[in-house]
């Protein structure tokens, strides 16, 4: 397990690499995400997310995420952006909306600094 | 005796797949990247290939946290995509090449590459598009292929170097085998790009430019970042520069760029697409 803070999740500004410490923080919260993959799975969320959380027995703070929607809580609470782009899914939100939800910019905002960067090469 | 013609490399991004659902190849915001696809078809046209080995990451399909390989090698007679949560179409099947598929184990053991073998494996969208990409019309791949995926996923990576080692054995592997193939290797994903985080959208130009420059002649100058680094230079998803830098290595020692292509944005991500042919590939 690594621990000085050169190698801490934050070394990289606005960015949170997934190590060891990490993948056991958010583990619940992954699992649930990677049975997405199933469409009964994704069924039963929606049918009843409460419940749902519960089989997967998501920490306070995954569930709190969760719950609000909020993508850079569910980083925080350990979630991995390739399992959580399944939950996404379920919400309607594809990885552009959010992109803009994490930087706090609009979708279109969003997309105008993505092609802004094209825009320059 | 088998050959080696050459590597094609190309991002993955999902949204690709919708795109092609869509048919917006030809619309403004989809050409710019389609385009550079046409002299890649024509390559492989001109060179007929029939196995693939591919160099990909599995993005939470067939891995999860519970068992997670550094470096997995399939060696299964077919392989299947799946649903993968959220909304692509499930792609062809891929046929598989056990035989080969078992040489290159053999040949990455003996290279003291302890490497997960895998008799089923299901395969994501970062083998399936780049496949739907460079055989558009296809009605089954006229491919067999070798996967190989490189955990890029959940840290630590094998580093750039390891990577690019990696590939350089299953080089040994593939010119120590029998039989006739004509082989081409495929690396997929990248170039800069970050998903998750208050930095999502980063990009940089300047790093993709040093690994596309870097590819076909100096392959070691892309092993001198530590993977901190390269997250750091190309986002937490850029990343998948090392399946790219794997793929590099299974080509030998000499190779030449004959085709490059970079478009922003593509979603969030910087996609390039590139062809390198090796000397024994006919001009």
């Amino acid at each position: 397990m690594v621990d000085s803070a050169q190698h801490s999740p934050e070394f990289i500004p606005g960015t949170t690499v997934f190590d060891g410490a990490m993948a056991m923080k958010g583990y619940a919260l992954n699992a649930m995400c990677y049975s997405f993959n199933k469409a009964e799975n994704r069924k039963a969320f929606r049918d009843d997310e409460s419940a749902y959380c519960a089989r997967y027995a998501l920490t306070p703070e995954q569930r709190t995420a969760v719950a609000s929607r909020n993508v850079l809580q569910m980083i925080a609470a350990g979630g991995n952006i390739y399992y959580l782009a399944k939950l996404a899914g379920i919400f309607g939100l594809n990885v552009q909306d959010v992109g803009a939800q994490q930087t706090g910019m609009s979708v279109d905002a969003f997309k105008n600094m993505l092609l802004a960067h094209g825009a320059e090469v | 005796m088998a050959q080696i013609l050459g590597g094609y490399f190309t991002s993955h991004v999902p949204a690709i797949g919708g795109a092609i659902v869509r048919g917006e190849q030809t619309t403004p915001y989809w050409k710019p990247f389609f385009n550079g696809l046409v002299p890649v078809r024509e390559w492989l046209t001109e060179q007929q290939p029939d196995v693939a080995v591919v160099f990909y990451n599995d993005h939470g399909l067939n891995f999860f946290l519970d068992k997670m390989p550094t470096f997995a090698v399939g060696s299964a007679p077919g392989y299947l995509n799946a649903d993968e949560g959220w909304g692509l179409p499930v792609y062809k099947p891929f046929a598989g090449h056990p035989a080969l598929s078992w040489h290159i184990i053999e040949t990455l053991v003996a290279e003291e590459f302890d490497v997960t073998t895998c008799q089923e494996m299901l395969v994501d969208h970062a083998m399936s598009i780049p496949f739907e990409l460079s055989w558009p019309d296809a009605e089954a791949w006229p491919v067999r292929v070798v996967p190989i995926a490189i955990n890029t996923v959940q840290h630590p990576l094998p580093s750039a170097r390891r990577c690019l080692a990696l590939g350089q054995a299953v080089f040994k592997a593939l010119s120590a085998w029998g039989g006739d193939e004509r082989i081409l290797v495929i690396g997929t994903g990248g170039l800069s790009h970050q998903l998750d985080g208050a930095r999502a959208g980063f990009i940089n130009k300047t790093y993709d430019h040093f690994c596309m420059d870097s590819l076909a002649p100096h392959p070691d100058a892309l092993t001198q970042n530590s993977v901190r680094e390269i997250v750091e230079q190309a986002g937490t998803q850029g990343v998948e520069i090392l399946n790219w830098i794997a793929a590099r290595g299974a080509l030998g020692p000499s190779t030449r760029e004959i085709h490059r292509n970079y478009h922003i944005p593509i979603s969030n991500t910087a996609a390039a697409t590139m062809v390198l042919q090796t000397s024994s590939a006919p001009a």
